[in-house]
């Protein structure tokens, strides 16, 4: 599904990203880790093209989305993005968070409809704007009973806890219908207390069969939900494993010391 | 002449020989230019705003800064009255365009405005979390609609206060633009002044209805203000 050939970024003369080839095929929960500087953060970040990619290419169904000439918002509506510091909008309550993004694009497709219906003979049918809004109400609905905030609906982000916050934002990009979901280490900025209903929901979106991309310091999480586990080292992938042979068989010098500190 | 004496006279010029008619004008026009000023400023304020803080590694959005930094230069380098003077007396018939005194002061206090408002757009625009652009791109929307949508109202909540104080100094600025001979307030309490001989009263007066006007605008700041800030308290 992405397809990441010689992946290169940097940042002024600092080069963050050296060269990084992987495939991510649909239903995979990819678990990148590593130590920080390490450049997991900006290669999921170069994976919905947040960052520019300074050389490479990103394949994501068949597009290649580092090429600047391509319309990088129609692909990013099919790539979830759920960050550190949740990034939930303040000015929006918590079901128009979830309904924003889905109500413009659909009316802005509908827009689209219209216009080619005009000189078309074939007429497309075409939802009228109160249609869609009822549609994507719906939706945030179902998707807020999901995370079992559904009483949390109208009211503003300010109002709720990191965990509740995080799991809105989880659901407000699952709302697009996204084909693969990218987490930059969303966990990190939580309570401890609230890491684990964070984690709950991200298992059962795995068990649900989404494709998952995630930056994590939970090795917990890694062992048990991940299907490849990415280690990641001054800016290139220096073991790529299934979880078992990852943790229990490392082969990388770099990789033992770094589970050696994380897993005492 | 005693203080009621003046009062009198005041009173006769303004009721008996109908004055008000003129005072009703001038605060009309005094509105009129400090309010199409200030929306002008917004409209424009914001745009540039935008540009100033778009990603600078492509070429055009350098031209259009260029631009902008120029168009606020020249508009803060240059005191209003300067510039309702070139307006009005050079640059519009140098084009051959001929325009009632009031329009050009609207456009030239829109066009001043929006040089002050950028700034203070600007500085709103970065006051927003970076978080909150990259959170919108990040479900597909452009940077313009994520501008639209997300940013700048918490941008606008961010420096309401600020924009008020800009209206108000609009509001007290519309005293110049009788250079050009629009009647707005000192024009009316001008010509009652000098038709009973007697400032005293008639500019007091004066001074009064812009305070007045003044506090009315902090008032509904303050109401706005609040109204924005819902989203900001735990309920």
């Amino acid at each position: 599904m992405i397809d990441v050939i010689n992946l290169r970024k940097s940042f002024g003369k600092v080069d963050v990203l050296k060269g990084i080839d992987i495939k991510i095929n649909k239903g995979d929960v990819v678990v990148v880790i590593g130590p920080s500087g390490s450049g997991k953060s900006t290669f999921l970040r170069c994976l919905n093209c947040m960052e520019d990619p300074t050389d490479g290419n990103i394949i994501f169904n068949g597009v290649d989305i580092a090429d600047p000439k391509v319309d990088i918002n129609i692909h990013r509506r099919r790539i979830g993005m759920v960050f550190q510091h949740f990034n939930l909008f303040n000015n929006k309550t918590v079901i128009e968070n979830i309904m924003l993004s889905p109500v413009l694009c659909a009316k802005s497709d509908r827009r689209k409809a219209v216009r080619k219906n005009l000189f078309s003979k074939e007429k497309q049918p075409v939802k009228s704007v109160k249609e869609i809004k009822a549609e994507a109400r719906e939706n945030a609905m179902a998707l807020l009973k999901r995370i079992g905030l559904e009483d949390k609906a109208d009211v503003y982000p300010s109002t709720l806890s990191g965990g509740q916050k995080q799991r809105v934002a989880i659901v407000r990009s699952l709302a697009m219908n996204p084909d693969v979901i990218l987490f930059d280490e969303p966990t990190s900025a939580l309570d401890p207390e609230m890491v684990g209903e964070v984690l709950e929901v991200m298992k059962e979106l795995a068990k649900s069969g989404m494709t998952m991309v995630v930056v994590t310091h939970e090795m917990g999480f890694a062992k048990e939900v991940g299907s490849r586990i990415v280690f990641m080292d001054e800016g290139v992938i220096t073991e790529e494993n299934n979880p078992a042979d990852f943790f229990g068989n490392p082969q990388n010098a770099r990789l033992k010391e770094f589970l050696s500190k994380v897993l005492m | 002449m005693n203080f009621e004496a003046k009062i009198d006279k005041f009173i006769n010029i303004l009721i008996e020989q109908n004055g008000y008619v003129k005072v009703v004008e001038g605060l009309e026009n005094t509105l009129k230019i400090a309010i199409v000023g200030l929306v002008i400023g917004i409209v424009i304020g914001t745009l540039i705003a935008t540009v100033r803080v778009l990603p600078k590694y492509k070429v055009l959005p350098r031209i259009l800064n260029g631009i902008c930094s120029f168009y606020v230069a020249f508009f803060r380098g240059t005191p209003m009255v300067v510039q309702l003077l070139v307006f009005y007396y050079v640059a519009l018939p140098l084009m051959g365009i001929r325009l009632p005194s009031l329009t050009v002061a609207m456009a030239v206090f829109g066009l001043n405005s929006g040089a002050y408002i950028s700034e203070i757009m600007r500085s709103g625009i970065q006051s927003v979390d970076y978080g909150q652009m990259e959170g919108g791109r990040s479900v597909g929307l452009s940077f313009s609609t994520t501008m639209l949508k997300i940013v700048i109202p918490q941008a606008v909540k961010n420096i309401l206060p600020t924009l008020g104080n800009e209206f108000i100094v609009l509001i007290k600025e519309t005293s110049i633009v009788s250079f050009i001979g629009a009647a707005d307030l000192y024009v009316a309490f001008n010509y009652i002044g000098s038709n009973s001989y007697e400032f005293m009263v008639p500019y007091l007066t004066m001074a009064l209805i812009y305070i007045v006007l003044v506090c009315i605008i902090s008032l509904l700041v303050k109401i706005m203000e609040r109204s924005l800030h819902k989203s900001d308290r735990r309920n």
